[in-house]
């Protein structure tokens, strides 16, 4: 328990020299992605390899492991070092990853049978496996931090992630963790925190790009004195997971945030709302808060002060309307989880009805820097009117799909080109969805756009919680609108008929297209729905579901009107607009398609070319992986 | 003052909390489907945006009005968008207007034509749900649903039911019941306060207007009809009179028009009532137990109260309902014609009310197993009927109700609104019988519209403290006040309906304000031209209790509680 200023000092210096007194650590990512590949089965060989050994080594892991009571992996007590968890590195795509600390190798697609090799090699010699490196364009690189990934990123929210036991508050302390916190409670005034992060110009991560500062002030001044500080972890876009792996590889950094909220507009309590398909961030985030509370940074009197924190976790049931603040609030007080008419706004009249700071898990990341190094420090990283990073999450047709963080004002070219080293298979770059579902498309025109909150408005997309998947030349567009439309069609509330009546429209619209069935004066209706839902739709959702539909229809109109007008899909996505013919010059006639076709559309005689009748052809494909000569293509 | 700008006409603000009042106040009809001026704010139809001069898009029904502000509520933008609304709702929605009882009183299709749609281009492919009909009293059809929440924030905010709620998402979204359960398995107390506010034919009326027909084409049923207070002063205007008007005359002229043997005044029955209630609250003062007395009159708050706060129910009065008392009088009445002619009597109801459509199936209001009052039908059943008829309602000559039963006291008539009930017990108990402590009574706050009124009366040496709470939500609240010791009564009279009976579900739509206060003044006109104004001095009574009641009291004017 710490019980003033001194003890909290001492305590960071004691988990700092600890920390350098470990001799090796091994790092292992148990993100979702390195899980799935494998990462579990790496761990428990490295625990045994070490353990035999006898050695003092840290095995970090970040998931899947057993917790003792004290948050700590069972094997700890049988190996002679501290095993401990960690979070997601970020480098996804070439997972598992294995890092090895104080040398900083990082060891790429690493296999259970490796293992033997990174001990004998790395651990006792001290040496790199040279072909577990990553390697690009014929350079290996040794050390993680020089690899192109990383080396042009700017990793200030994400630094701890993947470095430090996400599960020992010791780790966080260590890295200079809750020093903000000391900062602001022993040598500022609540206003000063405000001012600070005011003039940060510190803008909501989570998608409406919000200053900061500005909500917690008008907190602040709210007559009421009960206030909450409330964080949305509810990270719903599809293929996004910055929020995720903050929660799950730094949850104090966050936590320290919400406290210095707390402490800037006087709130006594506190809710972490969180998916409840997130378990390891729950359970993460559940050993934070104890070790917080046991250590006297959660509670009555924090330090001594006056200042008294509690802290709860709460969690969603999946519905993505649940990220918009009032439909939040409404589900942590039980109700349905739907948005309701502002004003009043959560900061008036937020949670309990009471007011509420609501921000989310990335932006509470960023306090406790911005208090640390200062208001000027943050503006000076980013562009002017979005200062700060921006972690993003990069999936689809790209060679390094992973984790990111960048300065605000990067370029999409930077992100797709250099850190994410371009795309797959050397295809053409076409178009990347920002924002998820309710943002837009940006394509080869944009690549040399700085990317932050308000250039991006421009250019109607929006940076939402930081998904970026990226599209390559066989990615059909009507079909990417299709999808996001669906997604929202799915999660929408159904309060408001804009959104509940029109979305279902445009989706059968957009269905139609796909199926062939689509008409000219069909994309009419569909702009005018879009224009329509966003003018008018009740919440952030409706206002942005028609996004995605309304940017491809801008910048793909050719696509469209192919699919309706020639009823051609150009990347052969589109099943039904997909035609089959055998090419008479390949096909020897031996009937084996026509053996194959479910509902009898090919004909022919014995050793003459077949031919397929377009009119019953149901486009399933068969026909074509049965022909052994190849003979069968899609038009 | 301060002014706001609606399309270019200043508007001055004078308190109103949002633009649209201000809209409406500036003579501009913006249509809506769920605003409701009594209900918290919801925000979903969006029929009710403006555009301000910066071009934005605002919902008025949520936005509060800043002075200086300018916005236009008919802009080019607006009205596409607000017709793209209606057009979508009605895609959704089944189209077979001609054939819906809401026909030509439903608001979707009045704003629709309003917008001036003449086409959908769309296909209404929504999922079709089996209709509810499992309530005596209502009928939901979720196929007509457009999921305003109008009625799930009725039975919310204003009868603290929640007997209804939104279940689903986006387009698969409905209204209904915890679990879809059948509405008679909910806490529904019957009350049709959803079906005042619906504006389509998704909650109706659950109709008897056929089981009533096919009494009267019988020649070997004896039809027996009362008629509550609050009936008749909600019809006229339905047939070109004022609102408010008292065509008791022309009610009964037209059903007998229609068949009715004979046609009796629910007052009567009030008159019962009132004589019964009073003796019971003596009682219990005398022994001062089991206090509150509640009243019984409403079956909306018995079954609330049975249900919310079982506690509570036996604090409610024994006594049945005038319409149960009435009717199981009215049997016993004709028990011997009954044989002796070979009938069977038929008592019809026609009442402001579906929860009295449920009253009648209690086994408590059965007089030795038999259900006393056979069909209950509303005031806008018995419009329906009136103009199934063919009735020239406005042209007919107004008749008198038939005899001994057609005499009741301006004390029963008051029954329709909220105090009303507590009014005539307090004149019933006055020692007074003046003209002086008459007017004493009235103002002694027991009339209004306040959510929970309250008053007392000297009864000899003791104070009786009365409270009277309409609105179930408020009664629940005064419940809460009475169980944690902060409050104590002696009577209390509760209606589930807000303003009593006059606004019933079973009454005519729709119910303004206007409509509200002219109802009101209605059934005060009522009393005030009545010769009789004392329950006691109603000379049928003492009659009906030496002739026909003789002792049975407890058997017909009771509930059977066993």
């Amino acid at each position: 328990m710490l019980k003033n200023r001194q003890d909290l000092i001492d305590a960071r210096n004691q988990a700092k020299v600890a920390l350098e007194q470990q001799k090796f650590r091994i790092l292992i990512c148990a993100g979702t992605g390195c899980l799935a590949g494998g990462s579990a089965k790496i761990y428990d060989k490295m625990c045994k390899l070490v353990k035999d050994a006898g050695l003092d080594v840290d095995v970090e892991f970040g998931a899947g492991v057993a917790h003792g009571p004290n948050g700590e992996c069972p094997s700890h007590t049988e190996t002679a070092g501290n095993v401990k968890k960690s979070g997601c590195h970020g480098f996804c795509e070439m997972g598992p990853l294995v890092r090895i600390e104080p040398s900083n190798f990082l060891y790429i697609k690493v296999k259970e049978e490796d293992c033997e090799e990174i001990f004998n090699t790395t651990i006792l010699k001290g040496e790199p496996v040279e072909r577990l490196l990553y390697e690009r364009d014929g350079v290996k690189y040794k050390a993680q931090e020089e690899i192109p990934f990383y080396a042009k990123q700017t990793r200030l929210v994400l630094k701890n992630c993947g470095h430090i036991d996400s599960e020992h508050i010791s780790e966080y302390l260590a890295v200079g963790g809750y020093s903000a916190l000391e900062k602001v409670l022993f040598d500022m005034k609540p206003e000063d925190v405000v001012n600070e992060i005011l003039e940060s110009n510190l803008r909501g991560r989570g998608g409406g790009g919000f200053q900061t500062g500005y909500k917690w002030k008008q907190v602040a001044r709210q007559a009421e004195t009960i206030r909450y500080v409330v964080c949305n972890g509810d990270e719903g876009d599809p293929g996004a997971f910055m929020d995720r792996s903050i929660m799950e590889g730094d949850p104090h950094k966050m936590i320290e945030g919400m406290l210095i909220a707390a402490y800037a507009t006087g709130a006594q309590e506190g809710y972490i709302y969180v998916r409840a398909e997130y378990p390891l961030a729950i359970s993460r985030l559940k050993i934070a808060i104890e070790q917080a509370e046991e250590a006297g940074l959660l509670g009555d009197n924090i330090l001594g002060t006056e200042f008294s924190f509690k802290l709860h976790i709460n969690r969603g049931a999946g519905a993505f309307v649940c990220g918009e603040g009032s439909a939040l609030t409404a589900s942590i007080e039980g109700e349905r989880g739907m948005p309701r008419t502002k004003p009043p706004r959560t900061v008036e009249q937020g949670l309990f009805g009471k007011p509420t700071v609501l921000n989310n898990v990335e932006t509470y990341a960023n306090v406790p820097m911005i208090i640390t190094n200062g208001a000027e420090w943050f503006k000076s990283i980013g562009t002017e009117g979005s200062p700060g990073t921006k972690a993003f999450a990069v999936t689809g047709s790209i060679n390094n799909t992973g984790l990111i963080e960048v300065p605000m004002g990067t370029t999409l070219r930077e992100i797709v080109y250099e850190i994410g080293g371009g795309i797959k298979n050397d295809k053409a770059f076409k178009a990347v969805q920002i924002g998820g579902p309710s943002g837009g498309c940006l394509i080869g025109d944009h690549l040399d756009v700085a990317l932050d909150f308000d250039s991006l408005k421009k250019m109607g997309a929006m940076i939402g919680s930081g998904g970026l998947v990226i599209m390559d030349e066989d990615t059909c567009m009507v079909e990417v609108a299709r999808f996001f439309m669906n997604f929202t069609q799915n999660e929408s509330c159904g309060k408001c008929i804009p959104c509940r009546e029109g979305t279902k429209r445009m989706l059968e619209i957009l269905e139609d297209i796909v199926a062939g069935r689509g008409t000219l004066e069909q994309l009419d209706i569909l702009k005018e729905l879009g224009e329509a839902i966003t003018d008018t739709a009740l919440c952030g959702l409706g206002k942005s579901a028609a996004l995605p539909v309304l940017s491809t229809l801008r910048l793909f109109r050719d696509e469209y009107v192919e699919h309706v007008v020639d009823k051609k899909c150009r990347t052969g996505n589109c099943q039904a607009l997909k035609t089959y013919v055998i090419d008479p010059e390949k096909c020897k006639g031996c009937s084996k398609c026509a053996r194959n076709c479910p509902v009898g559309a090919i004909s022919g005689v014995i050793k003459n070319p077949y031919t397929i009748d377009g009119a019953k052809c149901i486009k399933c494909g068969a026909c074509e992986s049965a022909c052994p000569f190849g003979a069968i293509t899609i038009e | 003052m301060d002014y706001i700008t609606i399309d270019g006409k200043s508007v001055p603000i004078e308190g109103e909390k949002n633009i649209l009042a201000l809209i409406r106040k500036a003579g501009i009809d913006l249509p809506t489907f769920c605003y409701h001026s009594e209900l918290s704010v919801y925000g979903a139809c969006r029929m009710c945006m403006v555009e301000d001069e910066r071009g934005r898009i605002l919902a008025s029904c949520s936005e509060q009005p800043r002075p200086g502000m300018v916005i236009r509520t008919n802009t080019r933008k607006i009205q596409k968008y607000r017709k793209l609304i209606v057009e979508l709702l009605l895609a959704s929605h089944c189209r077979d207007c001609t054939t819906c009882t809401k026909n030509g009183s439903c608001e979707l299709q009045k704003i629709a034509f309003k917008v001036g749609i003449h086409a959908v281009r769309f296909l209404n492919n929504r999922k079709q749900v089996p209709i509810d009909i499992s309530s005596p009293s209502i009928v939901r059809d979720p196929n007509k649903c457009i999921l305003c929440g109008d009625c799930v924030r009725t039975c919310a905010e204003i009868q603290g039911v929640g007997a209804l709620d939104f279940a689903h998402r986006g387009s698969n979204m409905q209204v209904q019941p915890a679990f879809d359960k059948p509405l008679n398995e909910t806490e529904c107390v019957g009350c049709g306060q959803c079906r005042v506010v619906c504006p389509t034919g998704a909650i109706s009326i659950r109709t008897n207007v056929t089981d009533v027909w096919d009494a009267i084409m019988d020649p070997n049923v004896r039809v027996v009809a009362q008629i509550a207070p609050a009936v008749r002063v909600a019809i006229g205007d339905q047939f070109g009179f004022p609102k408010g008007t008292n065509t008791m005359g022309k009610i009964v002229a037209a059903m007998r028009l229609m068949g009715f043997d004979k046609i009796y005044d629910t007052n009567f029955g009030a008159d019962l009532t009132i004589m019964e209630e009073s003796k019971e609250l003596a009682e219990r003062l005398e022994k001062n137990e089991n206090l509150p007395l509640f009243t019984s009159c409403c079956p909306g708050w018995v079954k609330y109260c049975e249900t919310k706060y079982p506690e509570f129910a036996g604090n409610i009065s024994t006594c049945r309902s005038p319409q149960g008392m009435f009717s199981a009088v009215i049997k016993d009445y004709f028990a011997k014609a009954d044989e002796e002619e070979g009938k069977k009597t038929f008592v019809v109801s026609v009442m402001p009310c579906t929860a009295k459509k449920g009253e009648i199936l209690r086994p408590d209001n059965f007089t030795d197993g038999r259900q006393d009052t056979d069909r209950v039908i509303t005031s806008v059943e018995l419009i329906r009927m009136i103009r199934q008829a063919g009735i020239k309602f406005d042209e007919i000559d107004s008749e008198a109700l038939d005899m001994p039963f057609g005499m009741a006291s301006g004390a029963a008539a008051i029954f329709g609104v909220t105090g009303g009930v507590t009014e005539a017990v307090l004149r019933h108990l006055s020692s007074d019988k003046g003209y002086k402590a008459l007017s004493q009574i009235e103002y002694s706050g027991v009339r209004g519209n306040d959510d929970i009124k309250e008053t007392s009366i000297m009864l000899g040496e003791r104070e009786v403290k009365i409270a009277v709470v309409h609105g179930l939500a408020n009664a629940g609240k005064l419940l809460g006040s009475i169980k944690a010791g902060e409050v104590q009564y002696d009577f209390v009279e509760v209606m589930a309906c807000k303003r009593g009976c006059i606004v019933g579900g079973g009454q005519p739509l729709p119910v303004g304000p206007r409509t509200k206060k002219a109802r009101a003044k209605g059934i005060y006109s009522v009393d005030r031209e009545s010769q009789i104004r004392f329950a006691s001095d109603n000379p049928v009574i003492g009659h009906v209790f030496e002739e026909v009641i003789n002792g049975k009291e407890h058997k017909l004017l009771h509930r059977n509680l066993q």
